[in-house]
């Protein structure tokens, strides 16, 4: 069991799920007929207090909110969200403080948020070198190398281009490195697991600029080139580029935010974030990769025995339970949704199993349609909390049998010291008083 | 029309469908770009060196580069940060501490002179003169023991120095 992709591979299914813990209900409890009679009966009290609680209302007549007796704010150019979620914010890390304040990440907040969509706002950040202000007049593309015609586009040229729109997750190759530490970080779960993001994303498929610059049969790698300060670069293999690579300019129907590129980014559906490279300037066709520093002294997987395993390109199938998760305290006994995200480099999800049992039995949550390809997969439980102890964790399996490991499997693949393709299975761990821990196990 | 007629007018009509075919394959909006406008973008250095500028430098001469541009960062020796430390680290990689420099980590000589050119001084990259990344380059081969102070890197002598961990890495793809 591994994060890596080629091992992954190797990965049995893992024997059926033990009868869960009766906590967990069936993901289909609130469709079928047992609880919709339950339902009834309830209602048929329900309207009486309806009918009582409207009677109270009438006579102790509550005053009009403000907002009802006053016309409210006009239109805006630009929408924002209410001001009374004004804490749901990207959690900023810079690890180089001020002489480097550009270089680090900011995280989605995925406790805070629903559905698999990440608003463009809060999308994950991870900069070498600061968000570059780029006049799009003033920015090319140049394909060239191994090409028959070296060719450069200027953005306005490539805006005339035939587009497809998909959705894809973008995951940091580093994401969840804090639960690599020895001990468990008590941080939320968006400043443990928020290095990784999904939106609908409208770009070029890089196959058809390729075509246009015509490709010469040695040319087996790409390597790509950013725009900012650090100009950063990584090879990229050309089977890659001729299947799903997008040129994308467009991030949930608007033009793509500057901090996710702009003018435009390489988009590689389902590996390293860190190679899909934004700000994207050049594109060179070469026949073998040109080692660079992202690809040899960084995104590079230390192993026990010293040595390092280089081009580990798909991320490995994951998944967190965000609701409930770190960041938030319990509101007392009884009914919760648990829900959470899963993904997969490989493909889509095709399972994702709760436990609340520390991983002694599992239950199947249910999965929200659509379930995408290299996209983030929405998944839920409905959950009667007993007010006991409670250790919540998910397990995501996707459709190339790939399973999530346990934290001491990731671990046993690796050195201590490796901090990249981290997707053991995270536990939560709620007390009595409705605290909720990060917790290994 | 005779039957030769309406052959050669089918084949040219056949002809010009074909040729309008091709001409709008796709929107071709990109700009052919000549060789000698490529070498002010190409910035890559592989590992074999290809693409490393005329000029030269000393880990001598580096140090006082190093001192005046670096060190603020990387500590004064390449050692004790703020930033990533750059020297020490051999023998570190299978235990529980592994420390990744230059020394320790950093596979291919030529590499080092790619990124330094293309990234460093954080907060004034590309500043550098050839001449100071290849002496800053040596400066940092040469603080972590693998080449003498007096060695001059150029474009020959840099792709030439062999890394302590050049065989440190496993290939994942294919």
């Amino acid at each position: 069991m591994t994060s890596g992709w080629k091992d992954q591979k190797k990965v049995t299914a893992e024997p059926p799920a033990p009868a869960a813990d009766p906590s967990l209900l069936d993901r289909r409890a609130f469709l079928t007929g047992a609880v919709k009679v339950a339902g009834l009966a309830a209602a048929g009290g329900l309207s009486g207090n309806l009918l009582a609680t409207a009677q109270a209302a009438e006579s102790t007549s509550p005053e009009l909110p403000p907002w009802m007796k006053i016309p409210g704010q006009p239109f805006r150019g630009y929408g924002q969200p209410a001001k009374y979620e004004e804490e749901v914010k990207r959690i900023i890390v810079q690890p180089y403080n001020g002489i480097a304040p550009g270089a680090g990440e900011s995280m989605t907040p995925l406790h805070k948020l629903q559905g698999t969509i990440t608003p463009n706002g809060l999308h994950y950040e991870r900069h070498h070198s600061g968000v570059p202000d780029i006049d799009p007049a003033r920015h090319e593309l140049l394909i060239h190398g191994l090409v028959r015609r070296p060719l450069k586009f200027s953005v306005e040229a490539l805006l005339r281009y035939p587009t497809v729109s998909r959705i894809y997750f973008l995951e940091c190759s580093g994401n969840s490195f804090f639960n690599a530490a020895p001990e468990p970080p008590q941080k939320s779960c968006g400043a443990i697991h928020g290095l990784i993001s999904c939106c609908e994303w409208t770009g070029i498929p890089l196959a058809l600029l390729l075509d246009e610059a015509g490709l010469d049969p040695k040319g087996r790698w790409i390597v790509a080139e950013a725009g900012d300060a650090a100009a950063m670069n990584r090879s990229i293999p050309m089977e890659k580029a001729l299947d799903d690579a997008m040129i994308a300019l467009y991030q949930n129907g608007e033009r793509i935010r500057p901090e996710q590129g702009y003018p435009m980014r390489l988009l590689l559906p389902g590996w390293e974030g860190n190679m899909s490279i934004k700000w994207l300037r050049r594109l060179t066709v070469t026949e073998g990769p040109v080692y660079s520093r992202e690809e040899t002294a960084k995104y590079t997987d230390l192993m026990p025995d010293g040595k390092a395993r280089q081009f580990t390109f798909p991320m490995g199938v994951k998944s967190v339970i965000t609701h409930p998760a770190a960041g938030m305290t319990m509101k007392g006994k009884g009914f919760y949704e648990i829900s959470g995200l899963a993904w997969s480099g490989s493909g889509r999800i095709t399972r994702v199993e709760v436990s609340a049992d520390g991983g002694k039995s599992w239950a199947k949550a249910a999965l929200q349609a659509p379930v995408l390809p290299l996209a983030l997969t929405r998944f839920r439980l409905p959950w009667n909390w007993d007010g006991g102890p409670v250790l919540l964790q998910s397990r995501a399996i996707d459709e190339k049998g790939n399973v999530q490991p346990n934290r001491e499997r990731w671990a046993s693949q690796y050195s201590a010291g490796n901090t990249y393709h981290y997707n053991a299975i995270q536990t939560w761990s709620i007390s009595p008083e409705g605290e909720i821990r990060n917790v290994y196990q | 029309m005779s039957t030769n007629k309406l052959l050669s007018t089918l084949v040219l009509m056949a002809a010009v469908i074909f040729a309008a075919g091709t001409a709008f394959s796709g929107p071709n909006l990109g700009l052919e770009v000549k060789p000698e406008e490529i070498a002010a973008w190409d910035i890559t250095v592989p590992p074999d060196g290809s693409g490393l500028p005329p000029g030269s430098g000393t880990a001598a001469e580096g140090g006082a580069v190093y001192s005046a541009k670096c060190a603020g960062c990387h500590g004064a020796k390449g050692m004790g940060g703020p930033a990533d430390p750059l020297v020490g680290g051999i023998g570190t990689l299978a235990y529980k501490k592994p420390l990744k420099t230059v020394g320790s980590y950093w596979p291919y000589a030529a590499t080092l002179f790619d990124y330094i050119r293309r990234a460093m001084p954080y907060n004034a990259p590309r500043s550098l003169s050839n001449d100071e990344v290849y002496a800053v380059s040596a400066y940092l081969l040469f603080l972590n023991g693998i080449i003498d102070a007096e060695v001059r890197m150029d474009a020959k002598t840099l792709p030439q120095v062999k890394m302590p961990n050049r065989d440190g890495f496993v290939s994942y793809w294919p």
